[in-house]
């Protein structure tokens, strides 16, 4: 569970200021953050991920405040627990599809890159449809496939919350449609909790829960 | 080992780039090593092989030029002294006297015309063959030997001097009957021959049909433009090869003079104090000591060039490698986003670097090492040139 109280956030420029009275996001629920540019959507993601620190107010993963912890915890947290999905995909150019999903494990601290590992990278990357494609490297590859890398590589290390920040934004309507039937069936098939920023509200009824940033009310608690 | 993965593999996607870096990184270490190797070898070549020949003579002029001709057989040389000069220190008793004649090459290769004299006092051994005792044998220096893949019972041809001139010297074919072991000197890179024999190069001897009436044993001499002069001395021409002139007016380049000892040295040099005289009796240790000096100042100017040259292409390869940082912040942002540890981060930019340096280092290393090898043939070439 994913708790958010009283959390309040501002850049030190001081032109952009977030107030998040009270946020709660339960195990397994798909949860989709709408609203127009600017209102914090990306900020609050990076907030739940510990890339930022609230001014004030508390940010809690389980029995874990995020919001308390120092630099050094905040990403072995992110790394071991928090998987994301960025709009361009953020793929390395110089590895390959297989390296790139493995890139958490080459990164992260107390993350062993072990046989164990490589299996579970290459079955994720099966139930993704890239089995002939793991050797290419992403420039080889269609911008959905690149994005099912980029996915693959977001659940590999079994996080319990996936960020999803405009995951198909890039996308065309076939691959939109494609990448969030992954996106569903494999944080679901992990338990993981699915917090996306759409811009895109054909597929807001898909998820259980939308939260609109531009009143920053949640209208439509249990959409689905 | 994550990050050395993660740089080796970049810089093998980014390879063209990768090889630039380490190619000018490397030039950038190995350069001022070179030099100073090359510097270093150079001075103990020309300062070694000046101190073991006591006195040269030659026709007045650049003292410079004359030791270096006699000493490297460059290819500056002055106008040649004749054979009248060696004859008079025979007379004078007061040292040994061995000619050279350097005006011709072959392959490449500088053709020393000598007396058996030569090899005795630069200590030159025959490795493969036998000494050179008839006209036209040649003596192989081991560099030539080596880069031509020549040795006795083979043959060289002299190189013309001049193809249009009819009248010139003509090509005379060589036949080597040895080689000589390695010596790290410029007796290695030159073609040794008997000093007649240089004088057969340069047209002053020479062999040929008979030239004589049939049936006359002398006078009636019928020679014509069809008489074949011969270009290669063999066991059947060998008594036909004569030499035309005063064999005290014969050229030589230059005269390394052994003398009795020291008082003879004094003598000797004295008798060419006159500015007059047109032969002059140099010192090669004093001439090399002045060459060796300028050559140590303008070594302190090129090092302050170097170091200003390297200076700034390391700013510029820093300048590369910093750039590519800049490229990479949105994989750093990405890794960053991920979880990457700090140190991580740093260590992923640093190998690559250390790679670069390393690679960098092997082969300046290498390049080093080839030319400390090779650094004696270098210099001997480098002096010759």
């Amino acid at each position: 569970m994913i708790a958010v109280k009283n959390l309040s956030f501002a850049y030190p420029s001081g032109d952009f200021q977030l107030t998040i009275p009270s946020m709660i996001l339960q195990p397994g629920e798909k949860v989709a953050v709408v609203g127009p540019s600017g209102t914090g959507k990306t900020t609050l993601l990076n907030l739940i991920a510990g890339i930022v620190v609230p001014t004030s107010g508390t940010v809690q993963l389980g029995a874990e405040v995020i919001s308390g912890m120092n630099d050094a915890a905040r990403r072995a947290l992110r790394a071991a627990r928090i998987g994301f999905v960025f709009q361009d995909f953020a793929l390395l150019e110089y590895l390959s599809a297989r390296e790139n999903i493995l890139f958490p494990y080459r990164i992260a601290a107390g993350a062993k890159l072990d046989a164990g590992a490589r299996a579970r990278a290459e079955k994720l990357a099966a139930s993704c449809g890239l089995d002939g494609e793991l050797g290419r490297r992403p420039g080889e590859l269609s911008q959905g496939e690149q994005q099912r890398v980029a996915l693959c590589r977001a659940l590999v290390m079994k996080p319990q919350i996936v960020l999803a920040d405009e995951a198909t934004g890039n996308l065309d309507p076939a691959n939109k449609t494609a990448i969030l039937d992954l996106l569903f069936e494999r944080t679901t098939d992990q338990g993981a909790t699915l917090l996306a920023v759409t811009h895109d509200h054909e597929l807001l009824p898909r998820f259980d829960r939308i939260i609109d940033f531009s009143t920053f009310r949640q209208p439509s608690e249990g959409a689905a | 080992m994550n990050a050395l993965f993660l740089a080796l593999s970049y810089l093998r996607y980014h390879w063209a780039r990768s090889v630039v870096l380490v190619l000018v990184t490397a030039m950038i270490l190995s350069v001022p090593i070179i030099s100073q190797v090359l510097l270093n070898r150079s001075q103990a070549a020309l300062t070694d092989r000046a101190e073991k020949t006591p006195l040269i003579l030659g026709s007045r002029g650049s003292q410079l030029d004359l030791i270096m001709n006699a000493l490297y057989f460059s290819d500056d040389r002055a106008e040649p002294v004749t054979m009248a000069e060696t004859e008079t220190i025979w007379d004078s008793g007061l040292g040994l006297p061995i000619p050279l004649n350097t005006a011709f090459e072959t392959n490449g290769a500088r053709i020393v015309g000598t007396s058996l004299e030569y090899f005795g006092f630069r200590g030159l051994n025959v490795a493969e063959g036998r000494q050179i005792a008839l006209l036209g044998e040649a003596l192989l220096g081991a560099d030539v030997a080596a880069r031509l893949g020549l040795g006795p019972g083979d043959t060289v041809v002299s190189a013309p001097q001049n193809l249009f001139d009819l009248d010139g010297v003509y090509p005379l074919e060589l036949n080597i009957v040895g080689v000589l072991a390695p010596t790290g000197t410029a007796d290695d890179e030159a073609v040794f021959v008997d000093i007649k024999t240089s004088w057969v190069i340069a047209g002053i001897g020479h062999g040929h049909d008979g030239v004589l009436a049939e049936g006359a044993t002398t006078g009636d001499i019928v020679a014509s433009a069809s008489i074949v002069e011969f270009n290669r001395i063999t066991d059947a021409n060998i008594d036909s090869f004569h030499f035309h002139g005063d064999p005290a007016d014969y050229p030589v380049s230059a005269i390394v003079l052994v003398p009795q000892d020291a008082r003879a040295a004094t003598i000797l040099r004295g008798r060419y104090l006159d500015p007059e005289n047109p032969v002059q009796m140099t010192v090669p240790r004093e001439v090399i000591a002045g060459l060796v000096d300028r050559i140590f100042r303008i070594k302190t100017l090129l090092d302050a060039v170097t170091l200003i040259v390297g200076g700034a292409a390391l700013v510029a390869v820093g300048l590369a490698i910093f750039l590519t940082y800049r490229l990479r912040t949105r994989e750093m942002q990405t890794a960053f986003k991920i979880g990457a540890r700090r140190s991580m981060i740093l260590r992923l930019l640093a190998a690559e670097t250390v790679i670069i340096l390393l690679c960098s280092g092997v082969i300046a290393l290498g390049i080093t090492l080839a030319v400390q090898n090779r650094g004696s043939a270098i210099v001997a070439w480098l002096l010759a040139a």
